[in-house]
Protein backbone atom coordinates (compact mmCIF):
# COMPACT_ATOMS: atom_id res chain seq x y z
CA UNK A 1 0.00 0.00 0.00
CA UNK A 2 2.86 2.41 0.70
CA UNK A 3 4.88 1.99 -2.02
CA UNK A 4 1.73 2.01 -4.16
CA UNK A 5 0.55 5.51 -2.55
CA UNK A 6 4.33 6.43 -3.53
CA UNK A 7 4.16 6.37 -7.11
CA UNK A 8 -0.09 6.72 -7.61
CA UNK A 9 -0.54 7.54 -10.67
CA UNK A 10 -2.41 11.34 -10.97
CA UNK A 11 -5.07 9.78 -12.95
CA UNK A 12 -6.19 8.26 -9.79
CA UNK A 13 -6.45 11.90 -8.06
CA UNK A 14 -8.55 12.71 -11.43
CA UNK A 15 -10.93 10.22 -11.03
CA UNK A 16 -11.67 10.58 -7.02
CA UNK A 17 -12.44 14.34 -7.59
CA UNK A 18 -14.64 13.71 -10.66
CA UNK A 19 -16.65 11.08 -8.16
CA UNK A 20 -16.20 13.76 -5.65
CA UNK A 21 -18.14 16.18 -7.73
CA UNK A 22 -19.98 14.34 -9.99
CA UNK A 23 -21.71 11.80 -7.06
CA UNK A 24 -23.39 15.11 -5.29
CA UNK A 25 -24.82 16.48 -8.17
CA UNK A 26 -26.33 13.00 -9.54
CA UNK A 27 -27.66 12.12 -5.81
CA UNK A 28 -28.54 16.15 -5.15
CA UNK A 29 -27.67 16.21 -2.39
CA UNK A 30 -27.94 19.68 -0.28
CA UNK A 31 -26.27 21.76 2.05
CA UNK A 32 -26.93 24.52 4.23
CA UNK A 33 -26.00 28.31 3.23
CA UNK A 34 -24.71 30.54 5.87
CA UNK A 35 -24.82 33.99 5.16
CA UNK A 36 -21.40 36.60 6.18
CA UNK A 37 -20.94 40.31 6.72
CA UNK A 38 -19.97 40.60 2.95
CA UNK A 39 -22.42 39.18 1.21
CA UNK A 40 -25.04 41.33 3.81
CA UNK A 41 -22.85 44.54 2.89
CA UNK A 42 -23.73 43.76 -0.90
CA UNK A 43 -27.39 42.87 -0.10
CA UNK A 44 -27.81 46.58 1.64
CA UNK A 45 -25.68 48.51 -0.55
CA UNK A 46 -28.53 47.42 -3.40
CA UNK A 47 -31.27 47.08 -0.99
CA UNK A 48 -31.03 50.90 0.45
CA UNK A 49 -31.25 52.53 -3.06
CA UNK A 50 -34.85 53.92 -3.60
CA UNK A 51 -37.05 52.68 -6.45
CA UNK A 52 -36.13 54.59 -9.59
CA UNK A 53 -32.55 55.16 -8.58
CA UNK A 54 -29.79 54.21 -11.20
CA UNK A 55 -27.57 51.45 -11.06
CA UNK A 56 -24.71 50.21 -13.58
CA UNK A 57 -24.00 46.52 -13.74
CA UNK A 58 -21.02 45.79 -15.76
CA UNK A 59 -20.71 42.40 -16.90
CA UNK A 60 -16.41 41.59 -17.01
CA UNK A 61 -17.00 37.91 -17.11
CA UNK A 62 -17.01 35.36 -20.03
CA UNK A 63 -18.42 32.09 -20.45
CA UNK A 64 -14.98 30.42 -18.71
CA UNK A 65 -16.28 31.60 -15.32
CA UNK A 66 -20.44 31.66 -16.07
CA UNK A 67 -20.39 28.77 -13.01
CA UNK A 68 -18.73 31.05 -10.27
CA UNK A 69 -20.38 34.52 -11.62
CA UNK A 70 -23.71 33.41 -13.83
CA UNK A 71 -25.42 32.61 -10.27
CA UNK A 72 -24.50 35.93 -8.87
CA UNK A 73 -25.42 38.06 -11.76
CA UNK A 74 -28.91 36.30 -11.74
CA UNK A 75 -29.15 37.97 -8.43
CA UNK A 76 -27.31 40.90 -9.01
CA UNK A 77 -30.44 41.01 -12.17
CA UNK A 78 -33.39 39.83 -9.87
CA UNK A 79 -32.74 42.15 -6.81
CA UNK A 80 -32.63 44.90 -8.86
CA UNK A 81 -35.51 44.03 -10.66
CA UNK A 82 -37.51 43.94 -7.33
CA UNK A 83 -36.40 47.01 -6.20
CA UNK A 84 -37.40 48.82 -9.01
CA UNK A 85 -33.49 50.15 -9.92
CA UNK A 86 -33.17 51.85 -13.56
CA UNK A 87 -30.82 49.20 -14.70
CA UNK A 88 -27.66 49.94 -17.46
CA UNK A 89 -25.80 47.04 -18.38
CA UNK A 90 -22.72 47.15 -19.82
CA UNK A 91 -19.19 44.62 -20.77
CA UNK A 92 -15.80 45.43 -20.86
CA UNK A 93 -15.25 41.44 -21.86
CA UNK A 94 -16.34 40.91 -25.61
CA UNK A 95 -18.85 37.46 -24.85
CA UNK A 96 -19.89 39.39 -22.00
CA UNK A 97 -23.25 41.12 -23.46
CA UNK A 98 -24.43 37.76 -25.10
CA UNK A 99 -24.55 36.87 -20.96
CA UNK A 100 -26.36 40.03 -20.33
CA UNK A 101 -29.17 39.24 -22.91
CA UNK A 102 -29.27 35.78 -21.35
CA UNK A 103 -29.90 37.54 -17.90
CA UNK A 104 -32.29 40.15 -19.37
CA UNK A 105 -34.21 36.90 -20.94
CA UNK A 106 -34.20 35.01 -17.77
CA UNK A 107 -35.23 37.39 -15.40
CA UNK A 108 -36.58 39.97 -16.80
CA UNK A 109 -38.54 38.79 -19.54
CA UNK A 110 -39.70 35.96 -17.72
CA UNK A 111 -40.47 37.25 -14.01
CA UNK A 112 -40.45 40.93 -14.61
CA UNK A 113 -42.13 41.61 -18.41
CA UNK A 114 -43.91 45.06 -17.28
CA UNK A 115 -40.06 46.17 -17.65
CA UNK A 116 -39.83 48.04 -20.66
CA UNK A 117 -36.24 48.25 -22.85
CA UNK A 118 -34.76 51.42 -22.25
CA UNK A 119 -37.28 52.95 -19.99
CA UNK A 120 -36.03 49.98 -17.27
CA UNK A 121 -33.52 48.74 -18.28
CA UNK A 122 -30.82 49.42 -21.15
CA UNK A 123 -27.92 46.87 -22.73
CA UNK A 124 -24.94 49.24 -23.47
CA UNK A 125 -22.78 46.23 -24.62
CA UNK A 126 -19.41 46.14 -24.77
CA UNK A 127 -16.32 48.07 -25.96
CA UNK A 128 -12.96 47.46 -26.17
CA UNK A 129 -9.88 49.32 -24.50
CA UNK A 130 -10.04 47.59 -21.16
CA UNK A 131 -9.01 50.38 -17.92
CA UNK A 132 -9.26 52.89 -21.28
CA UNK A 133 -13.19 52.17 -21.11
CA UNK A 134 -14.03 53.06 -17.45
CA UNK A 135 -11.62 56.48 -17.84
CA UNK A 136 -13.74 57.78 -20.81
CA UNK A 137 -17.01 56.88 -19.32
CA UNK A 138 -16.44 58.39 -15.96
CA UNK A 139 -16.49 62.12 -17.80
CA UNK A 140 -18.04 61.41 -20.66
CA UNK A 141 -20.37 58.34 -21.77
CA UNK A 142 -21.29 59.60 -24.80
CA UNK A 143 -18.56 59.89 -26.79
CA UNK A 144 -17.84 56.56 -26.63
CA UNK A 145 -21.60 54.71 -26.20
CA UNK A 146 -23.22 56.44 -29.36
CA UNK A 147 -25.61 53.59 -29.61
CA UNK A 148 -26.84 50.57 -27.03
CA UNK A 149 -25.73 46.76 -28.14
CA UNK A 150 -29.05 46.65 -30.78
CA UNK A 151 -27.78 49.62 -32.50
CA UNK A 152 -29.97 51.95 -31.45
CA UNK A 153 -28.57 55.72 -30.89
CA UNK A 154 -28.55 56.36 -27.33
CA UNK A 155 -30.16 59.67 -27.84
CA UNK A 156 -33.64 57.66 -28.95
CA UNK A 157 -33.08 55.61 -25.10
CA UNK A 158 -35.12 57.55 -22.95
CA UNK A 159 -33.66 56.66 -19.64
CA UNK A 160 -30.19 57.42 -21.11
CA UNK A 161 -31.44 60.77 -21.82
CA UNK A 162 -29.31 63.50 -19.73
CA UNK A 163 -27.18 60.69 -18.88
CA UNK A 164 -23.55 62.31 -19.64
CA UNK A 165 -21.46 60.04 -17.57
CA UNK A 166 -21.67 57.29 -15.04
CA UNK A 167 -20.64 59.31 -11.94
CA UNK A 168 -24.55 60.13 -11.82
CA UNK A 169 -25.06 56.09 -11.24
CA UNK A 170 -26.38 55.79 -7.37
CA UNK A 171 -24.58 52.33 -7.70
CA UNK A 172 -21.82 50.74 -9.50
CA UNK A 173 -21.93 46.33 -9.46
CA UNK A 174 -18.72 45.01 -11.01
CA UNK A 175 -19.02 41.17 -11.89
CA UNK A 176 -15.64 40.37 -12.85
CA UNK A 177 -13.39 37.54 -13.65
CA UNK A 178 -10.06 39.53 -14.16
CA UNK A 179 -8.60 42.12 -15.86
CA UNK A 180 -10.31 44.04 -16.95
CA UNK A 181 -12.59 44.48 -14.09
CA UNK A 182 -13.30 45.21 -10.37
CA UNK A 183 -9.44 46.01 -9.85
CA UNK A 184 -10.37 48.21 -12.62
CA UNK A 185 -13.28 50.07 -11.43
CA UNK A 186 -12.01 50.43 -7.99
CA UNK A 187 -8.43 52.72 -10.04
CA UNK A 188 -10.19 54.26 -12.47
CA UNK A 189 -13.70 55.25 -10.98
CA UNK A 190 -13.79 54.79 -7.65
CA UNK A 191 -10.97 55.76 -6.21
CA UNK A 192 -10.59 59.00 -7.93
CA UNK A 193 -14.43 60.08 -7.38
CA UNK A 194 -14.94 58.44 -3.74
CA UNK A 195 -17.24 61.41 -2.98
CA UNK A 196 -19.37 60.66 -5.92
CA UNK A 197 -19.43 57.03 -6.58
CA UNK A 198 -20.15 54.01 -4.65
CA UNK A 199 -19.18 50.11 -5.73
CA UNK A 200 -20.11 46.60 -4.66
CA UNK A 201 -18.74 43.32 -6.97
CA UNK A 202 -18.52 39.78 -7.08
CA UNK A 203 -15.98 38.13 -8.39
CA UNK A 204 -14.14 34.59 -9.16
CA UNK A 205 -12.08 33.05 -6.28
CA UNK A 206 -9.02 33.35 -8.09
CA UNK A 207 -9.29 36.97 -7.95
CA UNK A 208 -10.69 37.41 -4.65
CA UNK A 209 -6.90 38.02 -2.85
CA UNK A 210 -6.09 40.71 -4.98
CA UNK A 211 -9.36 42.39 -4.06
CA UNK A 212 -9.50 41.98 -0.29
CA UNK A 213 -7.55 44.83 0.47
CA UNK A 214 -9.68 47.59 -1.07
CA UNK A 215 -12.65 46.43 1.66
CA UNK A 216 -14.49 48.34 2.91
CA UNK A 217 -13.22 52.16 1.87
CA UNK A 218 -12.85 51.33 -1.39
CA UNK A 219 -15.48 48.33 -1.85
CA UNK A 220 -18.24 47.92 0.64
CA UNK A 221 -19.41 44.76 -0.59
CA UNK A 222 -17.73 41.55 -2.20
CA UNK A 223 -19.17 38.55 -2.61
CA UNK A 224 -16.22 36.02 -3.51
CA UNK A 225 -16.63 33.27 -5.97
CA UNK A 226 -19.44 30.45 -5.64
CA UNK A 227 -19.79 30.77 -1.63
CA UNK A 228 -20.32 33.98 -1.76
CA UNK A 229 -22.83 33.71 -4.85
CA UNK A 230 -25.19 31.48 -2.29
CA UNK A 231 -24.86 33.64 0.00
CA UNK A 232 -25.70 36.39 -1.96
CA UNK A 233 -28.53 34.05 -3.32
CA UNK A 234 -30.13 33.18 -0.28
CA UNK A 235 -30.55 36.51 0.61
CA UNK A 236 -32.05 37.51 -2.16
CA UNK A 237 -34.28 34.55 -2.08
CA UNK A 238 -35.09 34.88 1.86
CA UNK A 239 -36.24 38.43 0.96
CA UNK A 240 -38.19 38.03 -2.36
CA UNK A 241 -39.03 34.39 -3.56
CA UNK A 242 -40.79 33.00 -0.90
CA UNK A 243 -40.41 29.46 0.51
CA UNK A 244 -39.83 27.78 -2.39
CA UNK A 245 -37.51 29.71 -4.99
CA UNK A 246 -37.17 29.09 -8.59
CA UNK A 247 -34.49 26.48 -9.70
CA UNK A 248 -33.11 29.28 -11.85
CA UNK A 249 -32.47 31.34 -8.71
CA UNK A 250 -30.54 28.18 -6.86
CA UNK A 251 -28.02 27.64 -9.13
CA UNK A 252 -24.89 28.46 -6.78
CA UNK A 253 -27.09 26.98 -3.81
CA UNK A 254 -27.17 23.48 -5.77
CA UNK A 255 -23.37 24.10 -6.57
CA UNK A 256 -22.14 23.77 -2.91
CA UNK A 257 -22.64 20.17 -1.59
CA UNK A 258 -19.73 19.42 -4.94
CA UNK A 259 -17.73 22.16 -3.32
CA UNK A 260 -17.89 20.48 0.18
CA UNK A 261 -17.42 17.08 -0.85
CA UNK A 262 -14.37 17.98 -3.11
CA UNK A 263 -12.96 20.49 -0.35
CA UNK A 264 -12.93 17.46 2.21
CA UNK A 265 -11.25 14.98 -0.70
CA UNK A 266 -8.87 17.84 -1.30
CA UNK A 267 -7.67 18.45 2.69
CA UNK A 268 -7.97 14.66 3.04
CA UNK A 269 -5.28 14.71 -0.08
CA UNK A 270 -3.24 17.16 0.94
CA UNK A 271 -2.70 15.69 4.43
CA UNK A 272 -2.63 12.00 3.21
CA UNK A 273 0.14 13.83 0.73
CA UNK A 274 2.06 15.48 4.01
CA UNK A 275 2.38 12.44 5.62
CA UNK A 276 3.37 9.99 2.90
CA UNK A 277 6.22 13.12 2.88
CA UNK A 278 7.05 12.96 6.24
CA UNK A 279 7.37 8.87 6.49
CA UNK A 280 9.80 9.07 3.13
CA UNK A 281 12.02 11.93 4.91
CA UNK A 282 11.97 9.28 7.73
CA UNK A 283 12.66 6.55 5.90
CA UNK A 284 15.28 8.32 3.87
CA UNK A 285 17.23 9.30 7.58
CA UNK A 286 17.21 6.03 8.54
CA UNK A 287 19.00 4.94 5.95
CA UNK B 1 -3.43 -4.55 -31.56
CA UNK B 2 -2.62 -3.28 -27.91
CA UNK B 3 -4.72 -4.30 -24.79
CA UNK B 4 -5.06 -0.77 -23.86
CA UNK B 5 -6.15 0.25 -27.76
CA UNK B 6 -8.34 -3.17 -27.08
CA UNK B 7 -9.78 -2.13 -23.73
CA UNK B 8 -10.62 1.86 -25.73
CA UNK B 9 -13.02 0.37 -27.92
CA UNK B 10 -14.91 -1.53 -26.07
CA UNK B 11 -15.54 1.83 -23.62
CA UNK B 12 -16.42 3.44 -27.05
CA UNK B 13 -18.44 0.77 -28.33
CA UNK B 14 -20.05 0.34 -24.78
CA UNK B 15 -20.48 4.18 -24.45
CA UNK B 16 -21.69 4.67 -28.13
CA UNK B 17 -24.53 1.88 -27.94
CA UNK B 18 -25.46 3.19 -24.78
CA UNK B 19 -25.91 6.92 -25.79
CA UNK B 20 -27.81 5.77 -29.14
CA UNK B 21 -30.26 3.64 -27.11
CA UNK B 22 -31.00 6.30 -24.83
CA UNK B 23 -31.12 8.91 -27.36
CA UNK B 24 -33.54 6.66 -29.52
CA UNK B 25 -35.58 5.53 -26.53
CA UNK B 26 -35.87 9.21 -24.90
CA UNK B 27 -34.31 11.44 -26.98
CA UNK B 28 -31.55 12.60 -24.67
CA UNK B 29 -29.44 15.55 -25.88
CA UNK B 30 -32.82 17.09 -27.60
CA UNK B 31 -33.72 20.69 -27.24
CA UNK B 32 -36.91 22.14 -27.77
CA UNK B 33 -37.60 26.23 -28.70
CA UNK B 34 -40.96 28.15 -28.28
CA UNK B 35 -41.89 31.86 -29.45
CA UNK B 36 -42.53 34.52 -27.08
CA UNK B 37 -43.36 37.88 -28.08
CA UNK B 38 -41.13 37.37 -31.32
CA UNK B 39 -38.16 35.62 -29.63
CA UNK B 40 -37.14 32.23 -29.97
CA UNK B 41 -36.41 31.12 -26.34
CA UNK B 42 -35.53 27.27 -24.90
CA UNK B 43 -38.94 25.57 -23.74
CA UNK B 44 -39.28 22.49 -22.01
CA UNK B 45 -40.88 19.32 -23.02
CA UNK B 46 -43.97 20.07 -20.86
CA UNK B 47 -44.70 22.84 -23.70
CA UNK B 48 -44.30 20.15 -26.03
CA UNK B 49 -46.73 18.30 -25.43
CA UNK B 50 -49.17 21.39 -24.53
CA UNK B 51 -47.92 21.98 -28.12
CA UNK B 52 -46.73 25.59 -27.21
CA UNK B 53 -43.20 24.66 -28.68
CA UNK B 54 -41.42 22.36 -31.11
CA UNK B 55 -38.11 20.52 -31.38
CA UNK B 56 -35.01 22.55 -32.44
CA UNK B 57 -32.64 20.29 -34.65
CA UNK B 58 -30.26 23.24 -34.45
CA UNK B 59 -29.82 23.63 -31.00
CA UNK B 60 -29.93 19.28 -30.13
CA UNK B 61 -26.95 19.44 -32.70
CA UNK B 62 -25.30 21.79 -30.63
CA UNK B 63 -26.13 20.58 -27.08
CA UNK B 64 -24.05 16.74 -28.61
CA UNK B 65 -21.39 19.04 -30.24
CA UNK B 66 -21.29 20.71 -26.80
CA UNK B 67 -20.68 17.51 -24.76
CA UNK B 68 -18.32 15.97 -27.05
CA UNK B 69 -15.81 19.00 -27.35
CA UNK B 70 -16.49 19.11 -23.42
CA UNK B 71 -15.50 15.32 -22.90
CA UNK B 72 -12.41 15.79 -25.73
CA UNK B 73 -11.58 18.07 -23.42
CA UNK B 74 -11.75 16.13 -20.44
CA UNK B 75 -9.54 13.81 -22.33
CA UNK B 76 -6.28 15.41 -22.07
CA UNK B 77 -6.58 14.07 -17.90
CA UNK B 78 -5.84 10.47 -19.43
CA UNK B 79 -3.62 11.66 -22.17
CA UNK B 80 -2.71 14.16 -24.82
CA UNK B 81 -4.54 13.20 -27.99
CA UNK B 82 -6.29 13.82 -31.10
CA UNK B 83 -9.89 14.22 -30.05
CA UNK B 84 -8.09 17.43 -27.14
CA UNK B 85 -5.81 18.74 -30.32
CA UNK B 86 -9.27 18.98 -32.38
CA UNK B 87 -11.30 20.53 -29.53
CA UNK B 88 -8.59 23.24 -28.37
CA UNK B 89 -8.29 24.63 -32.23
CA UNK B 90 -11.42 25.30 -32.89
CA UNK B 91 -11.54 26.77 -29.60
CA UNK B 92 -8.58 29.51 -30.35
CA UNK B 93 -10.42 29.45 -34.40
CA UNK B 94 -13.69 30.39 -32.50
CA UNK B 95 -12.53 32.43 -29.85
CA UNK B 96 -10.36 35.12 -32.57
CA UNK B 97 -13.08 34.96 -35.08
CA UNK B 98 -15.55 35.91 -32.31
CA UNK B 99 -13.25 38.86 -31.17
CA UNK B 100 -13.05 40.28 -34.42
CA UNK B 101 -16.55 40.53 -35.35
CA UNK B 102 -17.02 42.23 -32.00
CA UNK B 103 -14.18 44.75 -32.31
CA UNK B 104 -15.65 45.28 -35.48
CA UNK B 105 -19.36 45.79 -35.27
CA UNK B 106 -19.29 47.58 -31.28
CA UNK B 107 -15.92 49.48 -31.55
CA UNK B 108 -14.96 50.46 -35.13
CA UNK B 109 -18.16 50.54 -36.87
CA UNK B 110 -20.26 52.82 -34.09
CA UNK B 111 -17.14 54.68 -33.00
CA UNK B 112 -14.63 55.15 -36.03
CA UNK B 113 -16.13 54.55 -39.41
CA UNK B 114 -19.24 56.42 -38.15
CA UNK B 115 -17.87 59.68 -37.04
CA UNK B 116 -16.18 59.61 -40.37
CA UNK B 117 -18.58 58.45 -42.98
CA UNK B 118 -22.32 58.96 -40.43
CA UNK B 119 -24.01 59.12 -43.67
CA UNK B 120 -22.86 56.12 -44.87
CA UNK B 121 -22.67 54.30 -42.09
CA UNK B 122 -26.53 55.13 -41.28
CA UNK B 123 -27.71 54.07 -44.16
CA UNK B 124 -25.66 50.83 -44.51
CA UNK B 125 -25.35 49.61 -41.22
CA UNK B 126 -27.16 51.75 -38.01
CA UNK B 127 -29.97 53.13 -39.11
CA UNK B 128 -30.74 54.09 -35.52
CA UNK B 129 -27.22 56.93 -35.50
CA UNK B 130 -27.31 60.30 -36.45
CA UNK B 131 -26.07 61.48 -40.62
CA UNK B 132 -24.52 64.47 -39.56
CA UNK B 133 -21.10 65.16 -39.01
CA UNK B 134 -20.00 66.41 -35.49
CA UNK B 135 -17.62 69.70 -35.13
CA UNK B 136 -14.30 67.94 -34.61
CA UNK B 137 -15.30 65.01 -36.23
CA UNK B 138 -11.55 65.27 -38.36
CA UNK B 139 -9.70 64.59 -34.84
CA UNK B 140 -10.93 60.64 -35.95
CA UNK B 141 -8.59 60.54 -38.67
CA UNK B 142 -5.89 60.54 -36.49
CA UNK B 143 -6.72 57.24 -34.64
CA UNK B 144 -7.43 56.08 -38.33
CA UNK B 145 -4.04 56.62 -39.15
CA UNK B 146 -2.87 54.93 -36.43
CA UNK B 147 -4.75 51.92 -36.88
CA UNK B 148 -3.80 51.90 -40.28
CA UNK B 149 -0.07 52.36 -39.37
CA UNK B 150 -0.26 48.92 -36.77
CA UNK B 151 -1.38 46.54 -39.63
CA UNK B 152 1.50 47.54 -41.41
CA UNK B 153 3.36 44.89 -39.33
CA UNK B 154 1.78 41.99 -41.25
CA UNK B 155 4.27 43.55 -44.53
CA UNK B 156 7.76 42.49 -44.34
CA UNK B 157 9.15 45.98 -44.90
CA UNK B 158 6.40 48.09 -43.43
CA UNK B 159 7.22 47.11 -40.14
CA UNK B 160 8.66 49.99 -38.67
CA UNK B 161 5.22 51.98 -39.03
CA UNK B 162 3.70 50.54 -36.85
CA UNK B 163 6.32 51.27 -34.06
CA UNK B 164 4.83 54.64 -33.61
CA UNK B 165 1.44 53.53 -33.06
CA UNK B 166 2.37 51.18 -30.37
CA UNK B 167 4.92 53.96 -28.96
CA UNK B 168 1.55 55.72 -28.28
CA UNK B 169 -0.67 52.96 -27.11
CA UNK B 170 2.47 51.86 -24.45
CA UNK B 171 2.59 55.66 -23.34
CA UNK B 172 -0.71 56.33 -22.86
CA UNK B 173 -1.70 52.89 -20.93
CA UNK B 174 1.94 53.48 -18.84
CA UNK B 175 0.63 56.74 -17.80
CA UNK B 176 -3.15 55.52 -16.92
CA UNK B 177 -1.51 52.22 -15.27
CA UNK B 178 0.65 54.90 -13.24
CA UNK B 179 -1.97 57.11 -12.27
CA UNK B 180 -4.65 54.02 -11.66
CA UNK B 181 -2.18 52.16 -8.77
CA UNK B 182 -0.78 55.60 -7.52
CA UNK B 183 -4.16 56.98 -6.38
CA UNK B 184 -6.14 53.22 -5.77
CA UNK B 185 -3.37 50.94 -4.72
CA UNK B 186 -0.33 53.07 -3.23
CA UNK B 187 -2.16 56.20 -1.07
CA UNK B 188 -5.49 54.10 -1.18
CA UNK B 189 -3.85 51.56 0.85
CA UNK B 190 -1.74 53.89 3.39
CA UNK B 191 -4.87 55.57 4.33
CA UNK B 192 -6.64 52.34 4.88
CA UNK B 193 -4.05 51.12 6.96
CA UNK B 194 -3.99 53.99 9.24
CA UNK B 195 -6.22 51.76 11.75
CA UNK B 196 -6.30 52.06 15.86
CA UNK B 197 -5.20 48.83 17.56
CA UNK B 198 -7.39 50.35 19.83
CA UNK B 199 -10.74 50.30 18.46
CA UNK B 200 -13.84 52.17 20.29
CA UNK B 201 -17.39 52.15 19.14
CA UNK B 202 -19.43 55.76 19.15
CA UNK B 203 -20.17 55.29 22.24
CA UNK B 204 -16.55 55.34 23.42
CA UNK B 205 -16.70 51.59 24.62
CA UNK B 206 -13.82 49.25 23.70
CA UNK B 207 -14.45 47.00 20.82
CA UNK B 208 -12.20 43.80 21.69
CA UNK B 209 -12.62 42.14 17.85
CA UNK B 210 -12.44 45.40 15.98
CA UNK B 211 -9.25 46.00 17.89
CA UNK B 212 -7.88 42.18 17.23
CA UNK B 213 -8.81 42.43 13.68
CA UNK B 214 -6.91 45.78 13.12
CA UNK B 215 -3.90 45.00 15.42
CA UNK B 216 -3.31 41.94 12.91
CA UNK B 217 -3.69 44.03 10.03
CA UNK B 218 -1.10 46.28 11.14
CA UNK B 219 1.20 44.12 12.05
CA UNK B 220 0.48 41.62 9.13
CA UNK B 221 1.36 44.38 6.92
CA UNK B 222 4.26 45.69 8.88
CA UNK B 223 6.33 42.23 9.07
CA UNK B 224 5.75 41.65 5.46
CA UNK B 225 7.50 45.01 4.63
CA UNK B 226 10.12 44.08 6.41
CA UNK B 227 10.47 40.63 4.67
CA UNK B 228 10.76 42.88 1.42
CA UNK B 229 13.48 45.53 3.24
CA UNK B 230 17.05 44.04 1.91
CA UNK B 231 18.93 47.03 2.47
CA UNK B 232 19.51 45.32 5.99
CA UNK B 233 20.62 42.21 5.92
CA UNK B 234 17.90 39.39 7.62
CA UNK B 235 19.49 38.69 10.83
CA UNK B 236 18.80 38.86 14.74
CA UNK B 237 15.32 40.78 15.33
CA UNK B 238 14.75 41.88 11.99
CA UNK B 239 15.61 38.17 10.81
CA UNK B 240 13.00 36.70 12.90
CA UNK B 241 10.15 39.31 12.06
CA UNK B 242 11.13 38.71 8.64
CA UNK B 243 10.54 35.31 8.97
CA UNK B 244 7.36 36.18 10.27
CA UNK B 245 6.40 37.75 7.24
CA UNK B 246 7.16 34.66 5.14
CA UNK B 247 4.82 33.26 7.30
CA UNK B 248 2.28 35.91 6.59
CA UNK B 249 2.88 36.14 2.92
CA UNK B 250 2.25 31.84 3.36
CA UNK B 251 -0.87 31.97 4.80
CA UNK B 252 -1.83 34.49 1.71
CA UNK B 253 -0.95 31.97 -0.48
CA UNK B 254 -2.79 29.56 0.93
CA UNK B 255 -5.76 31.52 1.42
CA UNK B 256 -5.67 32.25 -2.91
CA UNK B 257 -4.73 28.66 -3.77
CA UNK B 258 -8.04 27.54 -1.42
CA UNK B 259 -9.82 30.02 -3.71
CA UNK B 260 -8.21 28.89 -6.52
CA UNK B 261 -9.33 25.23 -5.67
CA UNK B 262 -13.13 26.43 -5.07
CA UNK B 263 -13.18 28.37 -8.40
CA UNK B 264 -11.95 25.37 -10.20
CA UNK B 265 -14.54 22.81 -8.39
CA UNK B 266 -17.13 25.49 -9.18
CA UNK B 267 -16.15 24.80 -13.40
CA UNK B 268 -16.11 21.02 -12.88
CA UNK B 269 -19.45 21.29 -11.26
CA UNK B 270 -21.48 23.36 -14.12
CA UNK B 271 -19.94 21.26 -17.03
CA UNK B 272 -20.73 17.96 -15.31
CA UNK B 273 -24.47 19.85 -14.53
CA UNK B 274 -24.61 20.40 -18.15
CA UNK B 275 -23.98 16.88 -19.23
CA UNK B 276 -26.58 15.23 -16.30
CA UNK B 277 -28.78 17.10 -17.20
CA UNK B 278 -28.76 18.94 -20.70
CA UNK B 279 -27.24 16.04 -22.11
CA UNK B 280 -27.84 12.54 -20.78
CA UNK B 281 -31.10 13.46 -18.86
CA UNK B 282 -30.05 11.98 -15.65
CA UNK B 283 -31.01 14.95 -13.30
CA UNK B 284 -33.58 17.54 -13.97
CA UNK B 285 -32.85 20.43 -11.68
CA UNK B 286 -34.78 23.30 -13.78
CA UNK B 287 -37.90 20.87 -13.77
CA UNK B 288 -37.74 21.07 -17.77
CA UNK B 289 -38.97 17.48 -18.65
CA UNK B 290 -41.84 17.04 -15.80
CA UNK B 291 -44.44 15.14 -17.51
CA UNK B 292 -41.88 12.71 -19.13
Amino acid sequence: MYAWLQHLDRRWIFLSMFLAVALPILSQLHVPVTTTDLSQAVFDQIENLKPGDKILISFDYDPGSEAELGPMATSFVHQCCEKKLKIYFMALWPVAPALIEENIRKVILADFPDMVYGQDYVNLGFKSGNEGVIKVVITDLRSLYSTDSRGTSIDQIPMCRGVTNIQGMNLLISVSAGYPGTKEWIQYAVTPYSDKLKMVSGCTGVQAPQLFPYIPNQLPGLLVAIKGAAEYEKLVNDKYSGPSPEPKYLEADRRMAPQLVAHLLMIGLIIGGNVLYFLQRREGRSR
Amino acid sequence: MKTETRVWLVVFILAGSYLAWRAASVGIGSQYVQEIDGRTTTASVADTVAGTAEFSFSRTIGTWVAALLTLSVFSFLYRDNPFYKMAESIFIGVSAAYWMIVAFWDVLVPNLFHKIWPAWIQAWAMPGLSPERAQWWWLNLIPLALGIMLLSRLSPRGGWLAVWPLAFIIGTFAGLRLVGYFEADFLGQIRSSILSVVALDPSKSFKLQQSIENFLLLAGTLVCLVYFFFSVEHKGAVGRVARTGIWVLMITFGAGFGYTVMGRIALLAIRLEFLFDDWLWLIDPYRKRIGM
